[in-house]
């Protein structure tokens, strides 16, 4: 085997192998929409849709009860009430509830939130619809205001048999520094 | 074959900085490599003995909880991405593999100069933190964290392992065109030393996790500059994600940092029980077996993350069969010295030592792969120890008993009998103190990462803190040993400086000449 055939063999097994790096690279970049594609999917990560559900409920089912629970959080730089109107209800199947959610602002002047649902056990988040939302868009609280904000939701009557309590949590953020930058 | 009448060898064929920096020898790199290790492990090993005493006793003493939070997280950085991970592969294995394969040199050489110059870029950019604001993110990075909160030099950080990650990444495409191509004529792959299938498969993952470890770190380099919603929830991102994507790689690593090791305690146990190993194609295969499986067990890490139950379960299922290459491996070093005579010179004490306390830190991995444990035990002092098992007492002392093998190689004398020994005790018995009561307080629920702990953990912390100490200084018995050997103080070593050692690397005089097997050898 002569110098020069090693060399050439040697630059093939190199290019070979920066392909696969390079794969990787990619692959790894791709996980990023991937992985909320792969969430949307198998409710991996508890997010529900972030778009109001357009058909109602097929169906009531009467003889099942379902406890849907509440937790309420405030993520940073929010320092006024969060809290939801109770902290469980109890529903059927294809029932529509709504529950009411109330955010305070104590600051002096307006800011602009964004709430973040997410459903435990994640498996659950596909059979919770909702038909308003207050996390469906940013919503601004003037300076002192406390406000009102309706959530109507109803479970899918296909919710697996083995699922008799769920938990939404909704963290609140101000988003108010990057409205304003965005809007330059 | 090789004219040794002058006494020109690789280390005095030339002089001048740039004859070092400049070269395109794997010698020359890997002994540049070594040293350059052995300095960053040097400062990371003065990080963790400023912790162990603030540690010493309950209360804040000399470092503020602030203090201490950049005290962990440089320990760990600097130790993972500075020293362990370049440390095996490409620091012994550029010395070793080539000799090894009776190959003048790697398949790249321009491409290994690349890859060392890439380390020393990297290792600048972690100065540059430590000369401004330092890091207290933890080595893991985990967002929101380091994208939101911290106010310190995570961007110079993130990029300096970027470039740490891309010189993994070259060596170990170097190292896989090396024994794919560049082997002698009659060595089958069945005939590779066992150390160069460890490199073979930490190579993989080099290869195939650290571009993924790049493009995590960059992007969050890149949220923390420019603000977009790819961690953050508030944007709609998720900080999940960065943990799939960081143990993605961060599983893998633990394989880079410890397969090769492993390769070299096969080739040791071997060489001193006078035997050949036992189970040859078991271990070859156990090694990439370790490493395949390690893409898929990255979830282990997330038991408390909020994955679901059932991910949990899958993942804990598969970090189980971990156990059965790992435990192959052991099993056969043992089935290796049944009968064999062995001679217990001071790398085989070494690779003596690492059978049975990485054996104990393999043990403790599955307490917490057990999900149930894993949920009382996570970010515990037990964790510390376990990690702490398998990569020093298994990954860095692997490294002592290569070192202490191949010295000769390097330097053409012998290493200090005396020092070497005492450096093997004193650094087994510290290194247990340190270690083992870790597990107690663990158990007993002893957070990690905080600067304070609860007053019942007292008299453990304060041994914890002593083995600390004894551990550290041991190791300048170490840095004795290494000087010795560059002052060429000491008994001259032959060719053969191991009665019982047959790789190839042992066919060229010590140290080495300038040009080793410009004609390959056969191998019967
Ligand atoms: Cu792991």
């Amino acid at each position: 085997m002569s110098e020069q055939n090693l060399q050439q063999r040697n630059q093939r097994t190199l290019r070979k192998l920066l392909i696969w790096a390079v794969a990787m690279f990619g692959f790894a970049f791709a996980m990023v929409p991937f992985y909320d594609v792969i969430c949307d999917i198998t409710g991996l990560n508890g997010k529900t849709s972030t778009t109001a559900s357009t058909e109602g409920p097929s169906q009531v089912v009467e003889d099942r009860t379902v406890t849907v629970e509440f937790i309420t959080q405030r993520g940073e730089g929010v320092n006024g009430d969060f809290t939801s109107a109770t902290r469980r209800v109890e529903v059927h199947p294809g029932e529509i509830t709504l529950v009411n959610f109330f955010a305070s602002n104590p600051k002096s002047s307006d800011i602009i939130t964004q709430s973040i649902p997410s459903v435990s056990p994640g498996e659950a988040a596909r059979y919770l619809h909702k038909t308003q939302c207050f996390c469906f868009d940013q919503q601004s609280l003037a300076a002192g205001e406390r406000k009102e904000m309706p959530m109507i939701f109803y479970l899918d009557p296909e919710l697996p048999r083995h699922r008799n309590t769920l938990t939404l949590s909704y963290t609140i953020f101000d988003v108010t520094d990057r409205v304003a930058a965005t809007n330059k | 074959m090789y004219d040794q009448s002058q006494g020109v060898n690789y280390l005095n064929c030339s002089r001048g900085f740039w004859s070092w920096f400049g070269t395109l020898d794997h010698k020359r790199l890997g002994l540049m490599y070594m040293w350059s290790v052995m300095g960053a492990m040097l400062i990371g090993g003065v990080f963790a003995m400023v912790m162990r005493l603030e540690l010493f006793a309950p209360g804040q003493q000399f470092v503020d909880a602030e203090a201490f939070n950049q005290l962990f997280t440089l320990h760990g950085a600097i130790m993972v991405f500075l020293v362990i991970i370049p440390g095996v592969p490409a620091a012994l294995g550029n010395f070793a593999l080539p000799l090894m394969l009776g190959a003048k040199d790697v398949a790249f050489p321009k491409l290994n100069r690349l890859s060392y110059h890439l380390w020393v870029v990297g290792a600048l950019f972690f100065v540059g933190v430590l000369l401004t604001t330092g890091l207290d993110t933890g080595w893991t990075f985990y967002a929101p964290y380091s994208t939101l909160h911290s106010q310190t030099a995570v961007v110079w950080a993130t990029f300096g392992a970027f470039f740490l990650g891309f010189s993994s990444i070259f060596t170990g495409i170097n190292f896989i065109a090396t024994i794919h191509k560049m082997r002698p004529p009659g060595m089958t792959w069945f005939k590779l030393p066992l150390f160069c299938w460890g490199l073979y498969a930490t190579a993989i993952m080099q290869i195939l996790a650290t571009p993924v470890l790049g493009i995590t770190l960059l992007l969050v380099g890149v949220e923390r500059m420019l603000g977009v919603g790819i961690f953050n929830p508030a944007l709609g991102g998720d900080p999940v994600l960065f943990q799939h994507l960081f143990w993605f790689y961060s599983h893998p690593a633990v394989y880079i940092m410890v397969l090769p090791p492993l390769g070299i305690i096969s080739e040791l146990i071997a060489t001193y029980s006078r035997k050949h190993i036992f189970g040859y194609r078991f271990i070859a295969m156990s090694s990439v077996a370790i490493a395949l499986v390690g893409f898929i067990v990255w979830g282990h890490h997330m038991f408390v993350s909020g994955q679901s139950a059932l991910t949990s379960i899958v993942f804990s299922a598969i970090t189980f069969f971990v156990a059965i290459p790992s435990a192959i491996k052991v099993f056969n070093w043992v089935a290796t010295l049944y009968k064999g005579s062995i001679v217990m010179k001071a790398p085989m004490i070494y690779a003596l030592s690492v059978i049975w306390l990485f054996g104990i830190g393999g043990m403790t991995g599955l307490w917490l792969t057990t999900l149930q444990q894993d949920i009382h035990l996570h970010d515990t002092y037990f964790v510390v120890a376990h990690f702490h098992y398998v990569l020093v007492s298994g990954a860095v002392f692997s490294m002592f008993a290569a070192a202490y093998y191949w010295l000769p190689k390097w330097s053409g004398v012998m290493p200090n009998k005396l020092l070497g020994e005492l450096h093997f005790w004193s650094s087994l018995i510290s290194v247990n103190l340190l270690f083992f009561p870790m597990h107690f307080v663990g158990l007993a629920g002893m957070p990690r990462r905080y600067a304070d702990y609860a007053l019942q953990f007292a008299d453990y912390n304060f041994w914890i803190s002593i083995g600390g100490f004894w551990f550290g200084l041991s190791q300048l018995l170490f840095l004795a040993v290494c000087v010795l050997c560059a002052m060429k103080k000491g008994e001259k070593a032959p060719a053969r400086s191991w009665e019982g050692a047959e790789g190839l690397e042992w066919e060229v005089p010590s140290p080495a000449p300038f040009h080793t097997y410009d004609t390959p050898p056969v191998v019967k």
